[in-house]
C-alpha cells in the first residue's frame, strides 16, 4: 500500500470479475469488499478466493513486479495487479470490473495461456540476464572483484503489451512489441534469420505505432520505442546487404 | 515393469525441485497445484540466493546447505541469478561485536568472506550508509523467484513430468487400512472432480503442510511465519546489503531489476491463505532499510507483501528455530504407508530439499536411481510453457 491514505478510511469496492469455466461461456460474476484504498488490486482478487469463492482461477506469484505472473485487465487497460493501488481504479461506492488479458487464449477466469508469448521471446532468444551497461544504459559500471555485474533483464514477460496492441487483436500472427523488443535485445546483427523473421509482414512493419505497449509496460522496456529503434536497424540492415551483395 | 508413479502436491520450490529429481531418476511424476507454479510463499521470497552468512553464527546446518546450494545454483541455472554477491555492513558497536562471532561462523561454514574498510566497501557501494564501521563481502546473490522455480519445472516437463495446475487437492484416497493410495482432486478451470492413484504421494506443501497431513490423519510440526517484505522502485545498489546482526526484522535490501526490496519480519499466523500487510511493517521496513541504503527513504514504495516460512518446530518460536528442512516419512510418524512430506527449508536449498526427498521415495519403493540434479543445467524457464504436459 502506498501509505497515502490511512487504514481506517476503508472503502467498499465492488469488484466484478470475468468467470469462465471448462466450454461454457464467459460471464461476470461480482463481490463486494471492503478494502483499503492503498492495498493493491491483486489483494483484492486474492481476498475473493480466500473468503467468497475458493473456485476463482487467476495467476500470481512475487507480489513486486518482478515477475509478470499477474497481468490483468482492469476496468479495461493493462495492469500489473500487484502493483496497483486499489484508489487508481476504484472509487468508494463504485464498481471496478477486472478481465483476463486479451489477445491469448483463456484457461480459465482469469488465468490466459501465454505460451505463444513465451515460444516466440525463446525464438528471439530474448537474454534474461545481461551484464551491465547494455541494459539499463547509461549507469556506471563498478568493479565486481574484477568481473562485470550481471542484471536480469527489464523485460518480465508479463504480456500486457500484446494484450494492449491493437494489432495483436486484429493479427494473432503478429508476433508482437515485446518479442520485437527482445529480438532487438538480442541483437539482430549476425543474426539472418532473426532479421528474416523481424523484418516480414507479421514482423516490424505490421506495428502502427500506437505505443499502447509502452504506456502499459510495467517494467521499462518501452516497446513501442524499440519497434522504431528496431526498424531502423532493419533498414540498416537491408542497406548493408545490398552493398555486401554488389561488391 | 511400469514405472512407479509418485504424486507430488504442491508446485512451490519444493515440489518443483521434487519433481525434476524424480523424473531424472526415471519415476513417472505427476505434480497437482491448485494455483499456478509459486503462488504461495515461494513467489513471495525476497530472492536471495543466500551465501548462507545469515545463520553463519547460530545456525550452521542451515549456512552450510546455503553454500553448497548456493555454489550449485549458480552452475546449473544462471540464466535466473544475478550473481553479484552481497555485503554484511556493520552500523553499531554491537555490529562490530557481532562481527568476530560472524567472522567464526563463516570460517567453520566454509563461506568465503572477506573484510573491507568502510571507504572501500562505499567505493563499491555508494550508496550504502557512509556511517558504516566495517563491511565484509559475502558471495549472495539475487534470483527471479518464478522463473527459478518454471526451470526446474521445465527441466522435470522434458523428462515427462505432468503438472496439473489450478487443481486442488480434496482428500486424499485410503485404502482399507488407511494407507495412501492416491489423491482426489478439483481441476478448478473446469469444476470437475477426478481421481489419480500413485505408488507414493509427496506431500510438498510448505507452511500449508500440516492442513494437507491431517486429510490423512497425520500432522506435522510446521509452523507458518510470515514476514513482510516492501518494494521500492529504484535501484540503489548491485549487491544484497545485509546488517551483521543476529537475524532480526528488516535485516536485508537487496536489488532486484530496477528495484530494491526491504525485508523482513516474523511473528505468527493460524490462517494461512489470505495474510494481510499492516502499515506499521511497512514502516519497520522503511526505518530499518533507510539504516543500511539512506536513499531508501527518496525512493517510492511500488509494492508490500507477504510471505509465510514454513518453519519446523514446536515450542520455540520464529527466529530461534532453525531454517533447515525436514523429510516425514508418515509410515514411521504415524504409520500411514503411501505418503511422504516435506517442509521446511528456503529458496536456496530447493534442490537438496529435492533431493534428499527423492532419497526418501526411492528407499521406500526400494529403486536404487541415484541423485544427478547438481550436475544437470537446468532448461529455459520459457519452456515450462512450450513444452507439451
Amino acid at each position: 500500500m502506498d501509505m497515502s491514505h490511512h487504514q481506517k478510511d476503508l472503502w467498499t469496492v465492488t469488484f466484478r470479475v470475468f468467470r469462465q469455466k471448462g466450454n461454457a461461456a464467459g460471464h461476470y460474476d461480482t463481490f463486494k469488499l471492503e478494502v483499503n484504498p492503498d492495498e493493491y488490486v491483486i489483494d483484492a482478487v486474492e481476498r475473493i478466493w480466500a473468503y467468497h469463492d475458493r473456485t476463482l482461477a487467476f495467476a500470481h506469484a512475487c507480489h513486486h513486479s518482478t515477475c509478470g505472473a499477474c497481468g490483468m485487465r482492469v476496468n479495461g487497460v493493462e495492469k500489473l495487479t500487484c502493483i496497483t493501488p486499489i484508489h487508481t481504479v476504484a472509487k468508494n461506492g463504485g464498481i471496478t470490473q477486472v478481465d483476463p488479458l486479451r489477445n491469448f487464449p483463456v484457461v480459465s477466469d482469469l488465468v490466459v495461456d501465454m505460451g505463444s508469448l513465451y515460444q516466440r521471446m525463446e525464438q528471439v532468444g530474448h537474454r534474461p540476464v545481461l551484464p551491465l551497461p547494455e541494459e539499463p544504459a547509461g549507469l556506471p559500471v563498478r568493479k565486481n572483484n574484477g568481473n562485470e555485474y550481471v542484471r536480469l533483464s527489464d523485460c518480465i514477460e508479463c504480456g500486457l503489451c500484446i494484450s494492449a496492441c491493437p494489432v495483436a487483436l486484429s493479427t494473432p500472427g503478429y508476433i508482437g512489441p515485446a518479442v520485437l523488443a527482445g529480438a532487438l535485445q538480442h541483437g539482430i546483427k549476425a543474426a539472418p534469420a532473426l532479421l528474416a523473421l523481424v523484418d516480414s509482414e507479421d514482423g516490424v512493419w505490421r506495428c502502427h505505432s500506437a505505443f499502447e505497449c509502452t504506456k502499459a509496460c510495467p517494467s521499462y522496456v518501452e516497446p513501442g520505442t524499440k519497434i522504431m529503434q528496431l526498424r531502423k536497424q532493419v533498414v540498416g540492415e537491408r542497406f548493408a546487404n545490398l552493398f555486401r551483395s554488389n561488391r | 515393469m511400469d514405472k512407479p508413479h509418485v504424486i507430488i502436491i504442491g508446485a512451490g520450490f519444493t515440489g518443483v525441485a521434487v519433481s525434476h529429481d524424480l523424473a531424472l531418476r526415471g519415476f513417472d511424476v505427476t505434480v497437482v497445484e491448485r494455483g499456478c507454479i509459486v503462488n504461495g510463499t515461494s513467489g513471495r521470497t525476497h530472492g536471495l540466493l543466500h551465501s548462507g552468512g545469515r545463520y553463519a553464527v547460530k545456525d550452521h546446518e542451515s549456512a552450510i546447505e546455503c553454500i553448497d546450494e548456493n555454489i550449485i545454483l549458480r552452475k546449473i541455472v544462471p540464466q535466473v541469478i544475478e550473481p553479484n554477491g552481497g555485503l554484511f555492513i556493520g552500523l553499531t558497536d554491537e555490529d562490530l561485536a557481532y562481527g568476530e562471532q560472524f567472522i567464526e561462523g563463516c570460517e567453520a561454514c566454509h563461506i568465503p568472506i572477506e573484510e573491507l574498510k568502510p571507504q572501500e566497501a562505499l567505493r563499491l557501494e555508494p550508496n550504502i550508509n557512509p556511517n558504516l564501521l566495517v563491511a565484509f563481502t559475502v558471495p549472495d546473490g539475487t534470483f527471479d523467484p518464478l522463473r527459478l522455480a518454471l526451470s526446474f519445472a521445465a527441466s522435470a516437463k522434458s523428462n515427462g513430468a505432468k503438472y496439473k495446475l489450478y487443481t486442488e487437492l480434496k482428500d486424499f484416497i485410503l485404502d482399507g487400512l488407511g494407507n495412501v493410495i492416491g489423491v482426489k482432486v478439483l481441476d478448478r478451470t473446469n469444476n470437475k472432480e477426478y481421481e489419480i492413484r500413485g505408488d507414493m504421494v509427496v506431500n510438498a506443501t510448505g507452511a500449508w503442510a500440516g492442513q494437507v497431513a491431517a486429510l490423512a490423519g497425520a500432522d506435522v510440526p510446521v509452523k507458518p511465519t510470515p514476514g513482510i517484505m516492501v518494494a521500492y522502485d529504484e535501484r540503489f545498489c548491485e549487491r544484497a546489503i545485509n546488517r551483521l546482526c543476529p537475524p532480526a526484522d528488516g535485516d536485508i535490501a537487496l536489488p532486484q531489476r530496477r528495484m530494491m526490496v526491504v525485508g523482513t519480519t516474523s511473528y505468527e499466523v493460524e490462517d494461512l491463505d489470505y495474510v494481510p500487510v499492516t502499515e506499521d511493517q511497512i514502516e519497520l521496513m522503511l526505518e530499518r532499510g533507510a539504516e543500511l541504503i539512506p536513499n531508501i527513504r527518496k525512493a517510492k514504495m511500488r509494492g508490500a507483501y507477504m510471505a509465510t516460512r514454513p518453519l519446523i518446530g514446536a515450542g520455540t518460536s520464529g527466529r530461534s528455530i532453525a531454517r533447515t528442512f525436514k523429510c516425514y516419512d508418515c509410515k514411521e510418524t504415524h504409520d500411514i504407508e503411501g505418503l511422504v512430506t516435506i517442509t521446511g527449508g528456503k529458496a536456496t536449498t530447493l534442490r537438496l530439499m529435492g533431493e534428499k526427498t527423492a532419497d526418501l521415495v526411492c528407499q521406500k519403493l526400494n529403486v536404487s536411481a541415484v541423485c544427478s540434479t547438481q550436475e544437470v543445467p537446468l532448461l529455459s524457464y520459457r519452456q515450462f510453457y512450450t513444452l507439451p504436459n
